[in-house]
C-alpha cells in the first residue's frame, strides 16, 4: 500500500510547484483582437490561451490603461434569444485551451477614455483567479470584421 | 411507320395537345415555391408593415422598402458581440452578392430605443455595411413590429453604472420585393445559404 502515499507526496509535490509558477506563467495567449464601435460604444475583445501547465488556469477579467472596465462575459443563444451574460472565470485546462471568440466567451470593454481605431494596439493585463496577470497586445479591428482575419 | 397513317387533323390535334402539357408544365412551374435553403415562410407570417424613424431621422413605413429584398435583424448599439457579429456576417453576404446587393437592404432595427437614437443608429449602421439602415422609434412601434414577427425582447437589470444588456429574439427575416416575409434564418446559418436564399429572391420577382 504504497501507491496512496506516494501519490499524495505527488500531490503536495504539485500543489507546492503551483505555489510557485503563476497561472499567468502558464498560459500563451494569441488571435487577440477587439471588434471596435463607433463612439464610446461597448466592445468585445476576443482571445486564444493556452496553458502549457499541469494545473488548471482560469481567467477571470482584465485590466486596461484605456477602458474603464473590462468584462468576462458570454452569449448564449437558447430558444432563439440572444442573451449576455456575466461570467465568474472561464477555465483554460491544464495542456488546454480555451477560446474567446464571437458568439462565445468575450471580454466586455466600455468605457475607452480615448477613442480606439481600428489598426491601433490596446494592451489589456489578463487576470486570473490566482492572482496573476498577462500582457497580451490586442488588435484593434473594423466594426464588421468576422474573425482575426476576415 | 404509324404517324405516316396519322390524317393530317389527328397530326395537328396531338400538336395541340402537345402544346396543351406545355403550358401546363409551365404553368406548375412558375407556381411551383422558390427553391429556397432556409427556412421557407411564405405565406406564413405576415407581409412587412411598420411605422419606425430611419437612422437620418425621418418617419418610416414597410412600404417605403418595396422593391428592395430585405433582410431584417434586431439588436442594439450596446451589445458588444453577437449583434455586431451578425450585422458583420451580412456584411460579408451583401458584398459576396455582387452588384445584386444594391436591390436589398439590411434592416436592423433596434430594441433599446431609450440609448438607440437616429444619430447613434446611422453611426453604427454604417460601420457595417452602406446598404444597411437602422430603424428605431416609440418603445410601443417597435414592439409592434417585434409581435408580428412572433419574437420578443427584454431589458435585463441594469448594474450600478446604469449600464445594461437587451436580451433578444436573434433571428434574421428575409423579405421579397414586395414585402412579403419568404425566409426565416438563424445568425448560425450558413453563409452560402443566405447568399443563396437571397440571390434567389434578387433574381426573381418585382424588379424596383
Amino acid at each position: 500500500m504504497k501507491s496512496p502515499t506516494l501519490s499524495c507526496l505527488l500531490t503536495g509535490l504539485l500543489a507546492a510547484g503551483g505555489a510557485h509558477a503563476s497561472a499567468a506563467d502558464h498560459v500563451h495567449a494569441s488571435h487577440a483582437w477587439i471588434r471596435v464601435l463607433p463612439g464610446d460604444l461597448p466592445a468585445g475583445a476576443y482571445v486564444t490561451l493556452q496553458n502549457d501547465g499541469d494545473q488548471p488556469a482560469a481567467l477571470n477579467g482584465a485590466r486596461s490603461t484605456i477602458y474603464a472596465e473590462a468584462m468576462l462575459h458570454q452569449s448564449s443563444n437558447e430558444g432563439g434569444t440572444s442573451r449576455m451574460s456575466a461570467v465568474e472565470s472561464l477555465t483554460v485546462p491544464a495542456h488546454g485551451t480555451a477560446m474567446l471568440a464571437p458568439a462565445g466567451y468575450h471580454l466586455m470593454l466600455m468605457k475607452p477614455n480615448k477613442p480606439v481605431k481600428p489598426g491601433d494596439t490596446v494592451r489589456l493585463q489578463l487576470s486570473f483567479t490566482d492572482g496573476s496577470t498577462l500582457a497580451t497586445d490586442f488588435l484593434a479591428r473594423p466594426a464588421n470584421a468576422v474573425d482575426d482575419s476576415h | 411507320m404509324k404517324l405516316r397513317h396519322l390524317s393530317r387533323i389527328s397530326r395537328i390535334t396531338l400538336l395541340l395537345m402537345l402544346l396543351a402539357i406545355g403550358l401546363l408544365l409551365g404553368g406548375c412551374q412558375r407556381s411551383e415555391p422558390l427553391p429556397l435553403r432556409l427556412t421557407n415562410v411564405s405565406g406564413h407570417m405576415p407581409d412587412l408593415d411598420f411605422r419606425l424613424t430611419d437612422d437620418h431621422g425621418k418617419a418610416v413605413t414597410g412600404a417605403d422598402y418595396r422593391g428592395k429584398v430585405l433582410v431584417l435583424y434586431f439588436g442594439y448599439t450596446h451589445c458588444p458581440d453577437v449583434c455586431p457579429l451578425t450585422l458583420a456576417q451580412l456584411h460579408v453576404v451583401m458584398q459576396r452578392l455582387g452588384p445584386l446587393a444594391d436591390g436589398a437592404r439590411i434592416l436592423f432595427v433596434s430594441v433599446d430605443p431609450t440609448r438607440d437614437t437616429p444619430q447613434v443608429m446611422h453611426t453604427y449602421v454604417n460601420a457595417f455595411d452602406p446598404r444597411a439602415i437602422g430603424l428605431t422609434g416609440s418603445a410601443r412601434e417597435i414592439e409592434a413590429l417585434s409581435k408580428r414577427y412572433r419574437t420578443a425582447f427584454t431589458r435585463e437589470p441594469g448594474t450600478a453604472d446604469g449600464n445594461y444588456e437587451v436580451s433578444h429574439g436573434s433571428a434574421i427575416y428575409i423579405f421579397d420585393r414586395d414585402g412579403h416575409a419568404r425566409v426565416l434564418a438563424t445568425p448560425s446559418a450558413a453563409q452560402d445559404d443566405i447568399v443563396h436564399d437571397l440571390h434567389l429572391l434578387l433574381s426573381t420577382g418585382a424588379t424596383p
